[in-house]
């Protein structure tokens, strides 16, 4: 019985392939974009767990040098032959052009069980190989086929070294890249007993794991941003296969009336619906996966590039296939379906056996039930306002902004049927005012679409004010902050000692640039020196200071600290921060930062070497008319000797970062325009859906002599007003999106506000954009209409008779 | 001889154990030095390094008492294995070095392993004046100028639960095994150079979780440096050091072969530093029981004849469970000697699967 229900209920599939291919395109596009974006974080979330894991870094404390050098060699071994389990890493990055590779030298003799080197346990090693030069490298087959420096050893491939990176044996670390001083000491968590404390016996500086920073947390919000935008799109694929479905509901209510009439039981009649639908949605969600998994494969790099960029993270280019996430993604489809298909469902149950066929594409939204969604609305934002105004936290800020898109989306009926109702009292004519109560009237039925149209577009217009606001800032802020014309770093503190003497009569100025790894405010951050110039004083933009910062800052009595550090650790000018052990001063001043993660302070070159006795500056900022800065720069390469990258220019140091920005939010634009394509063929749906209901009301219209063109032309311009409207909506929303993004949201996950700038020709060409989607998605039933036979649209009249 | 656990070594570098013989005790020794008859020693430089040679060991034993008569035994041995036959200073020296430290009580036996490579000053021998250390572990020589550097040594290792600080002295010679130093290993010809000093009297302490112990008691150092000791098929070895209660000395082993007969060496040691050495087959080494250890059987009670001296004797480990948990893992203890010639010793097992 239920195979024969079944079997009818489908048959309406083959008599409408049309609605077909859009139900089960909307809930693949649904799928898609979803688990796009899901399989692009897992990936990274993999990759850096493998990261945090490689040497036991998750687990094992490290000993370095406070000013971020290497450790001395003899200090390593005196700490050995004073009994203690500490084991050498020398890493560091090897680069020729493009090509770089991160070089992780170990110790297998010594290295604590935790570190777990691959190389020991590994049956199928050479260890011989490993050990003796031109040793191994260990690295993954992406990274073997990537770009690689030249001149490399042998290589093994194994796949647990993280992407980018090389694991190899400490000598042959130490020959590629000409260190023999351990980079840091990995430090056995369980000492011999009877020794003195470790911290008794070095003046190096011991890390525990959670101090150092972990690209897994420095990611979260950019991985936060990828899932808020896979669940956008989700959900506005959702409104499709609601459309759809309802669709369907409405134009089977005769044979669901026939088949119950003939005996099928109510139950048996939702089992073939669920039946029908679990079908539907594995069909529509294994065609989303593939879709998914293509989209993000051709993100990937993208995605890559950015978190490199940005934090310095590295992932795999490419995807691998996980089987949960392909689970995972179909069980939200399936989910997605019942959803959407819960209100056909809840009105099969109750439909009356006997009641006549009434074909309506939507249940009318009563006036009742359109003021009760105002009333939600309306709440809704007051509770968005007050989580961005209040909230605090990245959590909230996300949850301001699913309140206003929320809000904003069950206002949208509300207001564009106020607005067509206005627009009615100033129509001119009768068509006009009969176009415009038509368009009201047909506002039930296109709403989910409307809401999905105005997401998507508040979206796109926040994501890109935001995105405009932070290029904008950003760019200004590196002119303003990279005054000086060359960049020079010398390759050891003797050889910098030779380059000062030498600049110094050359250059208009020779600013020495030196910093030291130092915990600030309980945070991983770095203390730098800095020369009294007015290259600094000038230019660097202080957002918050107290009088005389600057003047105050070259007598040593102070420090200035980057807006990251001073928004984490709610520090204003006037408190006092700990830079060093025992050296406490009085913060002067606030300035942007922006890209960077990590706290910063800066203090004079004086206090510096203060604190930091041992450390000599090794690169300089160097200021000299701009035409002689391309000569120097070759001798300094030249005669000098400098490798071309210890010599840099500004012009060279500026498209590098803006090209890392432009990187960053390549993916943000390709999302953008993915979701309003998926707006768009919501709309097309619904007015689809419409256009077959509505000849009851075109026909009377037709037969007062109104040609079959006209009335297409009607519907097209009621698509371009309602989509129009929509846009008028859509444009408050976004700008309090990109408020939101820039004042709440990038604060807590970045830790610096930017100042919102609003660009109208992006708006323009958005509305454009919508206009399109809106024309095309008319398109279609819009030639139905001018195309259709007389004789249908007389039979209207004959079915009322 | 105690080739040992030198194993462990040439374990880390073949990757697998037992593939050739014991540990790869038994792999080709291609551009190393291969030891010669007669054996010619140039001391004190020979007490130092032979790095043209693949493996090298410094390997002392010692019998110790606590005031109240407890048996107690201590090992300290320092490993030498060069992955090329020359050295070099920094991280690209080819000399690996592996350190083993045991102490045994009669109800327990503590084990710890030390891993280090040669060229950066973490490990190392030097024979002037004489030094042997690894991490904080040493053993150096506190001999008077013009005496034998080995004359008088400081031994010192610290592992989990464990520590002992010993000061050896000796006015006993040291003895060549074999053809005057020249130790054959196989039927084949296998051989090393191998000597010892097995007059050691020591005083000390022993330091386990419940405190400090001080001991007396005596030791035996042996010496000994190759390039391919073992042959393909020999997987394991017994060896003993005994002391007899009459000042007399032996030193024996036997070779086990999955190929051939076991091959066995001896040297009888007189009270006044005279010796003899046996060729194989005067000595014999038989199982008289067997101890469960970590997983095995291990026999841990041997009957041992050396008919020429008219020896016939009992080792019994003091404690069964003297197991070396390292990276190749083997049984090393003390034993008590009961017999035609009662006395204490030391005992060491190989290769049992």
């Amino acid at each position: 019985m239920i195979g024969t229900a079944l079997f009818t209920l489908l048959s309406h599939w083959r008599r409408h392939p049309g609605q077909f291919a859009m139900l089960v395109l909307g809930l693949a596009l649904a799928t898609a974009l979803w688990s796009g974006v899901q399989a692009i974080n897992a990936q990274a979330r993999a990759a850096y767990a493998t990261a945090a894991a490689t040497l036991g870094q998750d687990r094992l404390d490290r000993l370095q040098s406070p000013d971020g050098r290497p450790v001395p060699l003899a200090e390593y071994v005196a700490l050995r032959r004073a009994g203690y389990l500490v084991s050498p890493v020398i890493s560091g990055e090897l680069r020729a052009g493009d090509a770089r590779l991160r070089l992780l030298g170990i110790d297998p003799l010594t290295a604590p069980p935790e570190a777990n080197t691959p190389t020991l346990g590994d049956a199928g090693l050479d260890l011989t190989g490993f050990f003796t030069a031109p040793g191994l490298l260990l690295m993954t087959q992406d990274t073997a086929t990537a770009a690689l420096p030249p001149d490399l050893p042998p290589i093994r491939v194994t796949d647990t070294i993280p992407p980018g990176a090389a694991l190899a044996d400490i000598g042959t670390a130490s020959r590629l890249l000409g260190q023999s001083d351990p980079s840091y000491l990995l430090v056995a968590p369980v000492q011999p007993a009877h020794l003195p404390l470790l911290a008794t016996a070095t003046t190096l500086q011991r890390v525990a794991p959670e101090q150092r920073a972990d690209p897994a947390q420095l990611t979260d919000s950019f991985h936060l941003n990828l899932t808020a935008f896979g669940l956008l799109a989700f959900a506005v694929g959702l409104f499709i296969v609601h459309a759809a479905i309802g669709l369907a509901f409405e134009q089977r209510r005769a044979t669901i009336r026939t088949l119950r009439a003939l005996g099928l039981p109510l139950r048996s009649l939702l089992t073939a619906f669920g039946l029908e639908l679990a079908v539907l949605g594995l069909v529509s969600g294994l065609a989303g996966l593939i879709l998914g998994y293509a989209i993000a494969a051709a993100l990937m790099p993208g995605v890559a590039g950015t978190l490199r960029g940005l934090y310095g993270a590295d992932l795999p280019g490419t995807l691998s296939f996980d089987p949960a996430w392909a689970g995972a993604a179909l069980v939200m489809t399936l989910a997605g379906v019942a959803i959407a298909a819960a209100q056909a469902m809840g009105r099969t149950a109750r439909l009356p056996i006997l009641a006549t066929a009434r074909p309506e594409a939507w249940g009318q939204a009563s006036a009742r039930l359109m003021r009760g969604q105002a009333m939600v609305a309306v709440v809704l934002l007051a509770a968005s306002g007050a989580l961005a105004l209040w909230g605090g936290a990245l959590i909230t800020g996300f949850g301001a902004v699913a309140c206003l898109f929320l809000g904003a989306a069950l206002l949208l009926p509300v207001t564009l049927t106020a607005l067509l109702r206005l627009a009615q009292r100033r129509a001119r004519g009768p068509l006009g005012e009969w176009l415009l109560a038509d368009t009201r009237q047909q506002m039930p039925g296109l709403s989910l679409a409307l809401m999905a149209l105005l997401l998507a577009l508040s979206a796109n217009i926040g994501v890109s004010t935001m995105v405009g606001s932070f290029r904008a800032t950003f760019v200004g802020w590196l002119d303003q902050r990279l005054v000086a014309e060359l960049y020079v770093t010398a390759p050891t503190p003797a050889e910098a000692a030779r380059l000062h003497a030498y600049l110094a009569p050359r250059t208009d100025a020779v600013l020495p640039v030196v910093w030291a790894d130092a915990t600030l405010a309980g945070r991983p951050g770095a203390v730098y020196g800095q020369a009294d110039h007015a290259t600094f004083r000038d230019h660097w933009p202080l957002i918050a200071a107290l009088p005389d910062a600057w003047d105050r800052l070259a007598t040593g009595d102070g420090v200035l600290i980057n807006e990251q550090l001073a928004r984490f650790a709610r520090l204003s000018p006037g408190d006092a921060l700990t830079i060093a052990p025992g050296v406490s001063l009085p913060i002067l001043g606030v300035y942007s930062d922006y890209g960077n993660p990590q706290a910063q302070a800066i203090v004079t070159l004086d206090r510096f070497a203060a604190i930091h006795p041992d450390i000599a500056p090794t690169r300089f900022a160097l200021r000299i008319a701009p035409d002689r800065a391309a000569g120097l720069a070759s001798i300094l390469r030249d005669d000098f000797g400098l490798p071309a990258d210890a010599v840099i220019n500004q012009t060279q140091i500026k498209r590098f970062s803006v090209d890392v920005f432009d990187q960053t939010f390549q993916i943000t634009g390709a999302l953008n325009l993915l979701t309003l394509g998926v707006a768009g063929f919501a709309l097309l749906t619904g007015l689809v859906t419409l256009a077959d209901m509505r000849l009851a009301q075109l026909a009377p219209v037709w037969a007062l002599g109104i040609t079959r063109a006209r009335l297409a032309r009607f519907e097209w311009a009621r698509s371009l007003i309602l989509a129009g409207l929509t846009f008028a909506l859509a444009l408050p929303v976004g700008l309090a999106l990109a408020w939101m993004l820039l004042a709440v949201i990038n604060v807590q996950a970045f830790g610096w506000r930017l100042p919102m700038q609003v660009f109208p020709i992006d708006a323009a060409r958005l509305l454009g954009l919508a206009l399109i989607a809106a024309t095309l998605a008319a398109a279609l039933p819009a030639l139905r209409l001018a195309r259709i036979s007389p004789s249908r649209l007389l039979k209207v009249f004959a079915h009322e008779a | 001889m105690k080739p040992s656990l030198y194993a462990a070594l040439l374990w880390l570098i073949a990757g697998q154990a037992t593939a050739q013989g014991f540990a790869g005790l038994g792999t080709e020794a291609a551009g190393f030095s291969i030891p010669q008859s007669p054996a010619i020693f140039d001391f004190p430089a020979d007490h130092g390094p032979h790095p043209g040679y693949r493996i090298e060991w410094w390997y002392l034993t010692a019998s110790l008492t606590g005031p109240d008569g407890t048996d107690y035994g201590a090992q300290w041995t320092l490993f030498r294995s060069a992955l090329a036959p020359h050295d070099a200073q920094g991280w690209d020296g080819s000399q690996l070095w592996m350190a083993h430290a045991g102490l045994t009580t009669p109800e327990r036996h503590f084990s710890a392993e030390r891993l280090a490579r040669g060229g950066i000053g973490q490990a190392g021998v030097t024979a002037e004046p004489f030094a042997a250390w690894i991490d904080d572990w040493a053993m150096t020589s506190t001999a008077h100028a013009g005496a034998d550097a080995l004359d008088a040594l400081r031994v010192t290792a610290r592992g989990d639960g464990f520590a002992h600080d010993l000061a050896l002295t000796t006015t006993g010679p040291l003895i060549f095994h074999g053809q005057a130093g020249y130790s054959v290993k196989s039927a084949q010809g296998q051989a090393s150079y191998y000597y010892s000093q097995p007059f050691y009297s020591l005083s000390g302490t022993i330091t386990l979780n419940d405190g400090v112990i001080p001991v007396t008691g005596t030791a035996w150092l042996d010496r000994e440096w190759s390039s391919q000791p073992l042959s393909e098929t020999q997987d394991g070895w017994d060896w003993v050091s005994l002391q007899f209660d009459d000042g007399a000395r032996l030193m024996g082993f036997t070779l086990r072969d999955r190929a051939a007969p076991s091959f066995t060496a001896a040297t009888w040691i007189a009270p006044d530093g005279q010796s003899q050495s046996y060729r194989d087959g005067a000595l014999s080494m038989t199982p008289l029981a067997q101890s469960r250890v970590a997983g095995r059987d291990v026999p841990t009670t041997w009957r041992i004849e050396l008919p020429d001296r008219a020896l016939d004797v009992t080792a019994s480990a003091i404690n069964p469970h003297s197991w070396m948990d390292v990276s190749v893992p083997y049984w090393e203890g003390p034993v008590r000697v009961t017999g035609t010639h009662p006395g204490r010793g030391y005992l060491e097992m190989t290769g049992y699967e």
